[in-house]
């Protein structure tokens, strides 16, 4: 398990608990995984922590959280636990997706 | 595409390696089961057993065949699927916990996903790969991966995925069955079709008038022969069973030996003394006429010869039969009690016929009988085709295993074939006819052969009677005005005899009237005679008289002239 975190501070603090789901360096991977760092540190600078899990390393893992889709990523804190499928290029739809922005009423 | 990838194996000589289900008669008809290393699509609608067939395809390479399996679920839990094939006897969590078979449950709930950007099954993928991996599985069953189009939005990268999975599953070489939703128009929902075209299984419960039947349908089997009907299936507390027709062929082995049909005097009416040895005989009759009755003496005396015996009653209780039959010496519950009878019944309504000739069919496997007798025929309601495949197949099934098959069927009051005897009757090699004669208020039991195919037979109309110690047939009365049954027959006999009585009685007369006319003249004779006599005597008595007057005259008119003389 690889885990690159972006550390000030730790649990309880109100801080993202993102983890991402890929299968090796591809490209959709590699795309994913620099989708989210720019957007954590768009949005929540400070007050994230990512994990990436590569799937292909433990596959184990994949039964464990419903990963079907892949990149998947997962808010695992704070509760509840929140789910975005894709190569994160879709800003928005992230944010909507991790309750980081309220969905668009218009 | 499935085409791209292999050339199929018979294209070199070779026959295409095949997987066997386990599932009694699908191997049959699909000639050794699912195509090795494979995938094979199974749909069907809802509730018509998709996941009990992909179940049991695993439990029997577990069990059976050392195989062990992958099932992978996306619309039932783990824990719900163990309980619910429990029902067919299968022990998912042993073997679970023996490492023979995984159970991941892929659950996706579509309003909990955000999608951003494009995404693949990788996951799936990953997820699937480890779990045969895991155990070495060869078998893997997927059921229904088009719950994936519910849950995912982009169906253009899900077909893009499914393709790939599919020929992944080829790739690693697993025999692979994926189930699918029937669509409109369509096999699948989603025309995963499309991709899964090495085998294609349907699955269809049907409801005709009221009545359910399940069955099955190879729709397409590439590189393979296989059975193109429709064939019906079973799923009950003994698992999956589908019903092989392939014996449809008429090269069954013949006998010429003959086995007593239970009544003498019709074994008497039969060329050989019975009937031959692996024939149907179709035994119809009006309400009545003992057809039951017939039924229950073949088997007792095949019992009797130590043969097994299966009985099929569709109307009737066996406690029902043992206790009537009882009351005509006939005595089933010995046989049951050795073991060479066994009943079978259930209501005819219980299932479409296609599901009781399955159900038949595995007793007839399991309990290996030498006769059959399904009591009635007739009790079967529904379209005569059907009715008429599901008899053709019945008794096809009895020829083929060479047991003696007697058919009972109730036939209408008004003298035309029931469905279920025009569509058999060609079948049957002996069809007996049972009825009521109704003459002078009462009715009489006779029977007769319509046909028996192989012997020079009977075709007199004979009675018959039930009595206390079984069918007692009665000789014919055959007279001026035909044959004539129960007291008719009697009075005809009576009445000949009182013909006689007075034919006799008018001969005596004339001879009494001719000796009294003879005394009468004679009588007569005797007075005219005594008549004369009695002139004669008349005129003999005048004669002397007269004689007499003369000869007093003469002495008066001496003795005057005597007087005179003397004076003179």
């Amino acid at each position: 398990m690889s885990v690159d975190s972006s550390a000030e501070g730790f649990a309880d603090d109100g801080a993202y608990n993102l983890r991402l789901y890929v299968a090796g360096q591809t490209p959709k991977s590699l795309l994913a995984i620099a989708n989210l760092k720019k957007l954590c540190e768009e949005h929540l600078a400070g007050r994230y922590r990512i994990e990436v899990v590569d799937l292909l390393v433990t596959p184990q893992l994949a039964a464990g959280d419903q990963i079907v889709a892949l990149p998947t990523l997962i808010r695992t804190l704070p509760p509840p636990l929140k789910r975005v499928i894709g190569d994160l290029s879709d800003t928005e739809k992230v944010l909507v997706g991790l309750d980081i922005r309220r969905r668009d009423p218009g | 595409m499935g085409k791209e990838h292999r050339p199929t194996d018979t294209e070199h000589g070779v026959a295409l390696p095949k997987t066997p289900t386990g599932i009694d008669g699908l191997d049959a008809l699909t000639f050794g089961g699912l195509p090795t290393g494979r995938p094979t699509l199974l749909c069907g609608s809802a509730g018509c057993g998709k996941t009990l067939f992909g179940m049991t395809f695993l439990v029997n390479g577990a069990r059976r065949f050392g195989e062990s399996g992958v099932f992978m679920s996306f619309e039932e839990r783990a824990q719900d699927l163990s309980v619910n094939v429990a029902s067919l006897g299968y022990d998912v969590d042993a073997l679970v916990a023996d490492g023979k078979l995984v159970i991941d449950h892929v659950h996706i709930e579509r309003s909990e996903i955000e999608h951003s950007g494009e995404y693949d099954l990788e996951g799936l993928f990953v997820r699937l790969n480890h779990a045969i991996d895991s155990i070495g599985a060869k078998r893997v069953v997927l059921d229904t991966i088009e719950a994936l189009f519910g849950g995912l939005e982009d169906t253009a990268i899900l077909r893009a995925e499914l393709r790939r999975l599919f020929a992944w599953l080829k790739d690693k070489g697993v025999t692979a069955i994926i189930t699918g939703e029937r669509g409109d128009g369509q096999l699948t929902r989603y025309g995963i079709e499309e991709y899964v075209s090495d085998c294609v299984l349907l699955l269809d419960n049907r409801v005709i008038d009221q009545v359910t039947t399940r069955r099955l349908r190879v729709v397409k089997y590439r590189g393979s022969a296989h059975g193109t009907n429709e064939y019906p299936f079973l799923i009950d507390e003994e698992g999956v069973s589908v019903l092989p027709i392939t014996s449809a062929g008429l090269a069954h082995p013949i006998s010429r030996e003959a086995i007593s049909s239970g009544v003498p005097g019709l074994d008497a009416m039969l060329g050989i003394k019975g009937f031959f040895r692996g024939s149907s005989v179709l035994l119809s009759g009006l309400a009545g006429t003992g057809k039951s009755t017939f039924g229950a003496a073949f088997v007792d005396s095949a019992c009797r010869r130590g043969e097994r015996c299966l009985f099929f009653a569709f109307e009737e209780s066996p406690d029902q039969i043992v206790r009537n039959m009882g009351s005509v010496g006939i005595d089933m519950r010995a046989h049951m009690d050795s073991g060479l009878l066994k009943f079978e019944a259930a209501r005819p309504s219980l299932y479409g016929f296609e599901m009781h000739l399955a159900r038949m069919n595995r007793d007839i496997e399991r309990f290996d009988p030498a006769v059959v007798v399904v009591d009635p025929i007739s009790a079967f309601r529904g379209p005569s085709m059907e009715i008429h495949a599901t008899l053709i197949r019945l008794a096809d099934i009895c020829k083929s295993k060479g047991i003696t098959a007697m058919f009972t069927s109730l036939s209408a009051a008004n003298e035309q074939m029931t469905e279920g005897e025009r569509s058999v009757s060609s079948l049957m090699d002996t069809w007996i006819s049972l009825s009521d004669i109704e003459a002078n208020g009462e009715r009489n039991r006779v029977l007769y052969l319509l046909k028996s195919r192989g012997m020079n037979h009977s075709k007199q109309l004979r009675e018959y009677r039930l009595t206390n110690h079984g069918v007692d047939m009665v000789d014919a009365y055959v007279g001026p005005d035909g044959v004539l049954t129960g007291t008719a027959r009697v009075a005809q006999e009576a009445r000949e005899r009182e013909a006689s009585i007075v034919r006799q009685q008018a001969i005596n007369r004339r001879r009494r009237e001719l000796a009294r006319k003879r005394a009468a003249i004679e009588r007569d004779v005797a007075e005219r005679i005594s008549a004369l006599e009695a002139e004669e005597s008349e005129v003999a008595m005048m004669l002397e008289e007269d004689e007499a007057r003369e000869r007093t005259f003469t002495d008066e008119r001496e003795r005057m002239a005597q007087l005179r003389g003397n004076s003179a």
